[in-house]
């Protein structure tokens, strides 16, 4: 068994109620920053811990709380981005249904630490029966003098908000958060400027994923330096990683980000290897924008070392032969899985997820879809697979956010490294739309790429 | 049915406001459409709007702007159970497509499409974060997860239970 | 512009675009730091308008490759940026012209800006000054790749003044800055997301505000067209004046584009940039709907002369002063004065006057006229 510090408690009979939560050591990391540490303090000891933002992106948090301008008079906030969207990724929706408190929690302390008096959490409005949970154990805190006026007698104010979106994936991008929770339309905004300067309502802002917030309560718990000392490297802590696709045991494990690729697959104390008894095709280790892997590249890189499920590991190769850790999203695929279609379903997602702001995004996103739509249908062309990847080319790095990038990898690694999947699609039009194209040369075990 | 918030939800609105500085009150809008989409029908038509922009004072075209970005505002009618199928990725690889041609042949509707007796619509949405209990799709406020062709039927049969019971 | 205007701040950052380099106040961005050198290095753009706020960085057509942030922290910025709204920092190294990497950008996204236009420049109003037009004889590439059909719209009527073609449209913005920066009561937007975003009223609604009109001198296409314009005539065949009036609403300070004597169309006065004049003491010369749709009798106006317009040469009136007639060489050269192609039948079968043209289908050669005399016969 690996370290917990997120999920220990969560399966402890009624750990959603305060009493419960409380009783199994919870609200001690509040008390313990609200009493005997400054702002400072707090924001020095996640500095200390190496925790990563746990989104997506993997910028260093403390860093992140230390750019946050202060000018005089002016309000700060700090904002909770719940809005899990990227396909594969379910683990803050586990958090926040399970054990609510330890979110709630966490906010109380990163409030105080950044000097937040309104707090909001940004929830996506398919998680509509979560909202009842946090605003529960919202209320549950404020009874017992966890939330509101004076807190703990450290004159101290915080009061937190849950605001639910309304269907829309960009709003996880964090400008994008901030316009919906001002009411409008979730187009990102144009950096610079940044949220720590100019965020809500033009304030400097801190934007957090639900993930990083829990994981300051562990941090204060047990310090900084402890924390960092679990994991390895640079990718310090536990990292929650939502798992399913074609394996035994799907869900979300929490892991110390030391054990590897291969083990997590495989063991039972994770996903619990392939299921129905078949091979490991591919997999796209870090939410659907990270680019995939054939099963020989996930497993080893490509120096033929073992591949860990830490930010390091998973990134090495770049995007030639490696991909990420993203937020987390784990999606296994097997021999029977076809990659043109899975890509083409992700192409989907992205065209009808642009907010169209832009226009590679705009465009390209549909024309993509368009493309993958014609591959699926059988009247695929030679020169789509080259056109694909141009046009996937052009919206990369170009567009004013990153959801331009994120349709853009997916398309680029299945191109990369199915190549021939897709032509196969092509010149066996009627048969790819029986049967698919199997594993080829992509399945575990198999012979080490050069 | 006339467009006027219950003093019950009036206070709702008034509660939603007060979550934000003075003067920001346009922050209240998609928790305000939600709550309008609830009351009035399940949909938000201009009439709607327009009684919602007043509310903020805001102008209506920020209203029509903000309810036609986000897919979970109804801008047109639909069924009293809406049913919501993801068909991403991870859902896909489950046999999502199976459930929606289920759903399909079951109630005799296209995707988009409301039954005649306006007790359904079928629906395709984009990843709703239930990917390891694929496949999956969003009735109201609940998610219903790992599905067969059983546990439609046994949805629709409660569905239909239910509606009888409302009436 | 703007910045100009400012040249008491102390200090100034030194910034260096294609291997050329200014000086400019703090908080220029590259855009007008490269507008203030001019020529080439300029990067074009479509949806950047100076005087609205907030516009800018959505078509992405003006992107920069930045090879160093500054002399204090000299690291190139990773990815391209809208150079019309990244400010210059002190020592900033640029590359438009000079940068592969840009251009290749810039030539993908007029490609994805072409896509779904209609291309129907021969029946569009905007032909002839249409910065879409431009972009693509500057960048584009021969044909398309599309080989679907392009997107369409619903058509939503404006009222008796703007014609709103949805399928011209490239999302810039600007007619909705203009509304909401210009007007009290915006009236459209953006509705809808992604590839079927639009700009639209959602209910059917006439545009009527004083200033609405205005939108039509910001649309960068074809997409806002006057009403009263329509169909009459091809900008290049319009000869601008610039005029004023005693206007109680407005600067009264208009472009009248005549045929003749005849006033076809009224416009707001035009800077290099295509963009609405921003005056000496500051003011941008929006005009309303009175001096652009109703005023269309030369006696409403006080005539100043001739418009310059430097960027469209067709209807540069004074592009052609102290120009030299250049000197004729052909005939010295030839030995005769040139022929033209009409004449041609003097010497070939081609263009035969006893032919009528509309008979051929397609492109001749002598044998077809030779064939069709032939049958005549």
């Amino acid at each position: 068994m690996g370290v917990k510090l997120l999920l220990e408690k969560a399966h402890v009979e009624g750990i959603r109620t305060y009493e419960v939560y409380r009783r199994e050591g919870g609200y001690r990391a509040a008390e313990k920053a609200l009493k005997t540490m400054s702002p400072d303090d707090v924001v020095e000891e996640v500095k200390k811990s190496g925790l990563r933002g746990r989104g997506g992106a993997g910028f260093p948090t403390g860093l992140k709380w230390s750019f946050l301008a202060k000018p005089e008079g002016i309000p700060r906030h700090l904002v909770c981005n719940a809005d899990e969207s990227e396909p594969g990724t379910f683990k803050d929706r586990y958090l926040m249904e399970y054990i609510p408190h330890l979110l709630i929690e966490g906010l109380i302390i990163s409030s105080y630490a950044l000097g937040s008096n309104n707090t909001y959490i940004y929830i996506r409005g398919e998680y509509a029966w979560i909202v009842d949970i946090l605003e529960q154990a919202i209320q549950e805190a404020k009874n017992n003098g966890w939330l509101g006026k004076n807190i703990l007698s450290t004159g101290f104010d915080c009061e937190i908000y849950v605001q639910r979106g309304a269907g829309a994936y960009i709003c996880g991008e964090e400008t994008a958060l901030l316009e919906s929770l001002e009411g409008k339309r979730g187009n990102p905004r144009i950096k610079p400027p940044f949220p720590a300067v100019q965020g809500l309502w033009n304030r400097p802002t801190v934007v957090n994923n639900v993930e990083t917030l829990s994981a300051v309560v562990p941090i204060i718990n047990i310090t900084g330096e402890e924390y960092a000392k679990i994991g390895v490297g640079r990718s310090t802590g536990t990292k929650l990683i939502s798992a399913c696709g074609n394996i035994n045991k799907p869900g979300v494990y929490e892991i110390d980000m030391t054990i590897s690729v291969e083990e997590f697959i495989y063991s039972d104390e994770w996903c619990g290897g392939i299921k129905n008894g078949k091979r490991l095709k591919a997999c796209i280790p870090g939410g659907s924008s990270v680019p995939i892997l054939p099963a020989n590249l996930l497993l080893k890189t490509a120096k033929g070392e073992t591949r860990y499920m830490n930010y390091e590991s998973l990134n090495d190769g770049g995007f030639v032969s490696g991909s990420m850790m993203g937020s987390g999203g784990f999606i296994v695929l097997d021999e029977d899985q076809c990659i043109v279609k899975h890509t083409a379903t992700l192409a989907h997602f992205y065209r009808h997820e642009s907010c169209g702001q832009c226009s590679p995004c705009r465009e390209g996103t549909s024309w993509m879809d368009k493309i993958f739509q014609r591959l699926e249908s059988g009247k695929g062309k030679m020169s789509d697979i080259d056109l694909l990847w141009h046009i996937q080319f052009n919206i990369d790095g170009n567009t004013i956010c990153p959801l331009g990038d994120a349709a853009a990898w997916p398309v680029a690694a299945a191109i990369r490294h199915f190549r021939d999947e897709f032509e196969w699609h092509i010149t066996h039009a009627e048969e790819a739309q029986k049967r698919n194209y199997g594993l080829a040369h992509y399945a575990d075990p198999l012979p080490i790429v050069q | 049915m006339a467009v006027q918030f219950s003093q019950e939800k009036m206070n709702k609105v008034q509660e939603i406001i007060a979550r934000y500085p003075e003067g920001k009150q346009k922050s209240a809008l998609l928790p305000v459409l939600h709550l309008a989409q609830e009351e009035f029908g399940g949909w938000l038509s201009v009439e709607t709007m327009d009684y919602v922009a007043s509310l903020l004072n805001l102008l209506p075209i920020e209203v029509y702007e903000v309810a036609t970005f986000y897919t979970m505002y109804n801008t047109k009618p639909v069924g009293k159970y809406v049913f919501e199928v993801c068909q991403t990725g991870p859902c896909m690889i489950e046999g999502s497509h199976e459930i929606i041609d289920y759903i399909k042949e079951k109630l005799g509707i296209g995707v988009g499409e409301t039954t005649q007796d306006g007790l359904f619509t079928l629906k395709t949405v984009e990843c709703l974060g239930a990917c390891g209990y694929a496949p999956m799709m969003q009735l109201g406020k609940h998610y219903k997860e790992h599905l067969t062709k059983e546990k439609i039927d046994a949805i629709i049969e409660e569905c239909r239970k239910n509606a009888t019971i409302n009436n | 512009m703007a910045e100009e205007i400012k040249q008491e701040a102390p200090k100034k950052f030194k910034v260096t675009i294609d291997n050329i380099s200014i000086e400019v106040p703090p908080g220029t961005t590259i855009l007008n730091a490269a507008r203030m050198i001019g020529g080439d290095i300029v990067p074009p753009t479509m949806c950047y308008y100076t005087p609205l706020k907030e516009s800018g960085g959505k078509c992405r057509t003006c992107l920069v490759e930045v090879s160093k942030g500054s002399d204090k922290d000299p690291r190139p910025m990773p990815k391209l940026v809208a150079s019309c709204r990244t400010t210059v920092m002190d020592g900033m190294e640029v590359k438009n012209i000079t940068s592969e990497r840009a251009l290749h950008a810039r030539q993908g996204v007029v490609e994805f800006l072409l896509i779904n236009h209609p291309l129907d420049c021969p029946i569009c109003d905007q032909a002839g000054e249409c910065d879409l037009q431009d972009l693509s004889y500057g960048h584009g590439e021969e044909g398309s790749r599309l080989d679907f059909p392009k997107r369409t719209f619903t058509k939503h009527d404006l009222g008796p003044y703007i014609q709103l073609h949805m399928t011209r449209c490239i999302m810039c913005y600007r007619c909705v800055f203009a509304a909401d920066q210009l007007t009290e009561k915006r009236e459209h937007g953006v509705l809808d997301r992604g590839y079927h975003s639009e700009i639209a009223t959602y209910i059917e609604k006439a545009l009527t505000n004083d200033f609405i009109g205005n939108v039509i001198d910001v649309c960068p296409v074809g997409a806002l067209t006057d009403k009263t314009f329509r169909f009459k005539n091809r900008v290049w065949f319009t000869r601008p004046e610039d005029a004023h009036r005693d206007c109680d609403k407005c600067c009264g300070k208009v472009t009248l584009w005549k045929r003749g004597d005849e006033v076809l169309r009224v416009t707001a006065r035009k800077d290099q940039w295509n963009e609405v004049q921003t005056y000496e003491d500051g003011t941008v010369g929006w005009i309303c709907n009175e001096c652009r749709f109703e005023k269309k009798n030369t006696s409403d106006w006080i005539i100043e002369g001739p418009t310059k317009v430097s960027r469209h040469s067709v209807k540069s009136v004074n592009h052609y002063i102290n120009m030299l007639k250049p000197k004729e060489t052909i005939p010295e050269v030839m030995g005769r004065n040139p022929k033209l192609l009409l004449d041609i039948h003097s010497v070939s079968e081609v263009n035969d006057p006893s032919i009528h043209l509309s008979k051929i289908n397609g492109p001749a050669t002598s044998k077809t006229f030779n064939k069709l005399i032939e049958n005549k016969e």
